[in-house]
């Protein structure tokens, strides 16, 4: 029953013919043979049924537990090693990242207002599977809520300090500052509208844009082409049918990597952070115990959030934690300075637009401290994470057009990232500049956020609000990305049995607690990280792949 | 006593459903009744179907050609999820009011050690549903 030979015309929609029917609605489905599950194993271990791509699930298993054993083993030699080639690729290859990130979003601009806009995914008549809402709060809680509520606070303080700093020069002639572009010396509202640009530029368009890139490239493929939701279908457009063989192996493979390690370190150093919060908060003692007992219940939340599924759990999970940030916003916006706030909206998006090309440009730059030490290593970040976020965002994407998916996956967080970053950033600089307060940029960085709400009212409570955000962040990213690396090492099943995603949470959490107890954290993250540079190879292939997927797909009405 | 059996499909474990089928097709047969193949699948390309509209395809011949052997009014119906497994369950409870069934065959593992952190669908559906429900075991078990 499973021999869906498909000899229909590529070159055609069908209608209804006998070969294979479309999606809902016209679509163009890619003529091969190649069945979905053809090379999964299926075993029944311990009463426990599995569904495995049989390449990728062995290779990448046994590759990362030869790196979690390297890094536990010899973690003095391993973390150079990482150390070096990171710096390498953020120091020597910057431009790369930084050419290829804007690529990315110049495509996903371009295509909101091409005709191409109009091809809707999963076929003509496709319904979309969430509401606005619901898909919304998935989208973002994914690609990066954590992150904001780490460097709201933060980001925005460091830059505006370099920036007011100025430039200083080493005996070499080349900038030893840490300030974007040329800085702002002297020069309060110079150096707050830059210090935003920046912090704008790292957490706008640009992450957004890769996050777009792989998302779509892969709902294209999967929903109207009918090949597997897995990384290796991106470059059918490249690569044919050989994608079924070694290379395509070989991306699946680089994805689980990159995804497991990204999700266990941000995991591990993240419940430090946490921990750290809490120890501030409550005096909670921040000691092995508590990291242990916080991995636990986050992976074991997320274990729940994942049996219930996308819809019941990770979907249900991400609307609450955007209510509750949602919460916290207002109140910053209402108890901080409210007119500073809304006024620096429209000019920190303006400030925003006109840097956007100077901050942007890949070469010619002065300001190496910045371009490497900020903006290459958040690339890095952002393209290692984007075959997990890209991949979650493609499954819940179903049913949109292209140009809604591009504004809500690129406009819309772009402007939510400026209104957060604009409401903490400006809060915390208008504490510094207006009553003098340093201990906020004095304070460690998972604590800054905490310290500039405790010269704000209701301290207690919006602190706690804030660490239980931390939290369910981390589950957000956490359910979601077992639920990708389950289908990626199931061969792009989404309907593998249930104990596999159980596994694979488990694991994540297990990495997260060997390496909290064992030391290496940073190092294996380190390693994530440098997959950014394959990965950015891999999305410009994507970029080719949805022109190319897109002008054979007819356009919805 | 049944006017309408309800028989969840999983295209790609025929096998595994065979025991199921034949009991419907008997009990169809003994109670003059219709007998209406359900298939719970994903919207992403799979094993069986690269599309949800091709799975529907595949399970009405699949419903046709059963009918063929019990000599029953059939009829098929495909419910396509973004998360076919954590949903299945919701899915086939909401399924048996759509097409008014009130008999459910479906088969089900052996009980073993894995019950109690992942109850078995059959079990669960039962819990969950004013018609009856008939689960069948495995035919060769061990």
């Amino acid at each position: 029953m499973a021999n869906s030979t498909n000899d229909d015309n590529p070159q055609e929609p069908q209608k209804g013919s006998e070969g294979i029917p479309a999606p809902e609605g016209a679509a163009n489905l890619i003529d091969t043979d190649y069945v979905i599950g053809q090379d999964n194993i299926k075993a029944s271990p311990l009463g426990i049924n599995v569904d495995l791509h049989s390449t990728v699930f062995m290779v990448s298993s046994v590759v990362i537990l030869l790196f979690v054993i390297m890094t536990l083993a010899m973690q003095a030699q391993m973390e150079p090693i990482f150390d070096a080639m990171f710096s390498f690729l953020t120091t020597k290859l910057t431009w790369v990242f930084l050419l290829g990130a804007n690529v990315f979003v110049i495509l996903a601009l371009v295509l909101i207002f091409t005709p191409m806009g109009r091809v809707r995914i999963g076929g003509a008549n496709a319904k979309p599977d969430f509401g606005y809402a619901g898909w919304f709060a998935m989208l973002f809680a994914a690609g990066m809520g954590i992150g904001l509520m780490f460097y709201g606070v933060s980001e925005p303080l460091g830059h505006y300090g370099t920036a007011f700093g100025g430039i200083s020069m080493g005996e070499d002639g080349l900038r030893t500052d840490w300030a974007p572009l040329g800085g702002a010396e002297g020069d309060q509202a110079g150096a707050i509208s830059l210090g935003m640009a920046a912090t704008i530029f790292h957490w706008g368009l640009h992450p957004w844009g890769a996050y777009a890139i792989v998302g779509l490239s892969l709902a294209i493929f999967a929903f109207n082409k009918g090949l597997p939701l897995t990384m290796r279908s991106i470059f059918y457009p490249i690569l044919g049918e050989r994608i079924w063989g070694w290379p395509g192996h070989l991306i699946d493979i680089l994805a689980v990597f990159a995804t497991l390690f990204g999700l266990a370190t941000s995991l591990g150093l993240g419940a430090t952070q946490a921990s750290a919060g809490l120890n501030y908060l409550f005096g909670v003692p921040d000691n092995n115990v508590t990291l242990v007992l916080l991995i636990l219940g986050i992976t074991i939340v997320a274990l729940g959030s994942i049996m219930l599924g996308v819809d019941k759990g990770v979907q249900r999970l991400s609307q609450l934690n955007m209510g509750l940030a949602l919460l916290l916003l207002v109140f910053v916006i209402a108890v901080g300075p409210t007119l500073m706030i809304a006024s620096g909206v429209l000019d920190n998006l303006m400030g925003y637009v006109k840097n956007l090309p100077a901050l942007s440009m890949p070469f010619g730059r002065e300001d190496a401290s910045f371009t490497q030490g900020w903006t290459a290593f958040y690339w890095a970040w952002w393209i290692a994470w984007s075959p997990f976020v890209g991949m979650f965002i493609a499954r819940v994407s179903r049913g949109r057009t292209v140009r809604e998916f591009l504004i809500a996956v690129l406009v819309v967080p772009t402007l939510a990232s400026v209104v957060w970053m604009t409401a903490f950033g400006t809060t915390a600089i208008d504490q510094v500049i207006s009553s003098g307060i340093t201990d906020v940029q004095d304070a460690a960085l998972e604590l800054q956020l905490f310290t500039m709400l405790e010269h704000l009212p209701l301290a207690s409570i919006t602190s706690f609000v804030g660490i239980v955000l931390v939290i369910v962040f981390f589950i957000t990213s956490s359910d979601s990305g077992s639920l990708v690396i389950d289908s990626i090492t199931a061969g792009g099943k989404v309907d593998a049995p249930k104990p596999q995603r159980v596994f694979w949470a488990l694991i994540e959490g297990g990495i997260a607690i060997a390496l909290l107890l064992g030391g290496g954290l940073g190092a294996l993250q380190t390693a994530a990280l440098t997959t950014g540079l394959p990965f950015t190879l891999v999305l410009l292939a994507g970029c080719y792949a949805i022109v190319k997927g897109l002008m054979t797909e007819p356009k919805a009405k | 006593m049944f006017n309408k059996i309800m028989v969840p499909v999983d295209l790609a474990h025929i096998t595994q459903i065979e025991p199921s089928l034949k009991v419907s097709a008997d009990m169809a047969r003994h109670y003059q009744a219709e007998v209406c193949y359900v298939g719970v699948t994903a919207n992403t390309p799979g094993s069986v179907a690269r599309t949800p509209e091709e799975y529907a395809q595949k399970l009405e011949a699949f419903a046709q050609q059963r009918g063929d052997v019990h000599g029953q009014p059939v009829s098929s119906r495909t419910i396509s999820r973004v998360d076919p497994v954590a949903d299945l369950v919701d899915t086939l409870v909401k399924a048996i009011d759509e097409v008014d069934a009130d008999l459910v065959v479906m088969p089900t593992h052996a009980p073993n050690h894995l019950d109690i952190v992942i109850p078995a669908n059959g079990s669960q559906v039962a819990s969950r549903t004013d018609a009856s429900v008939f689960l069948v075991r495995p035919e060769d078990d061990d």
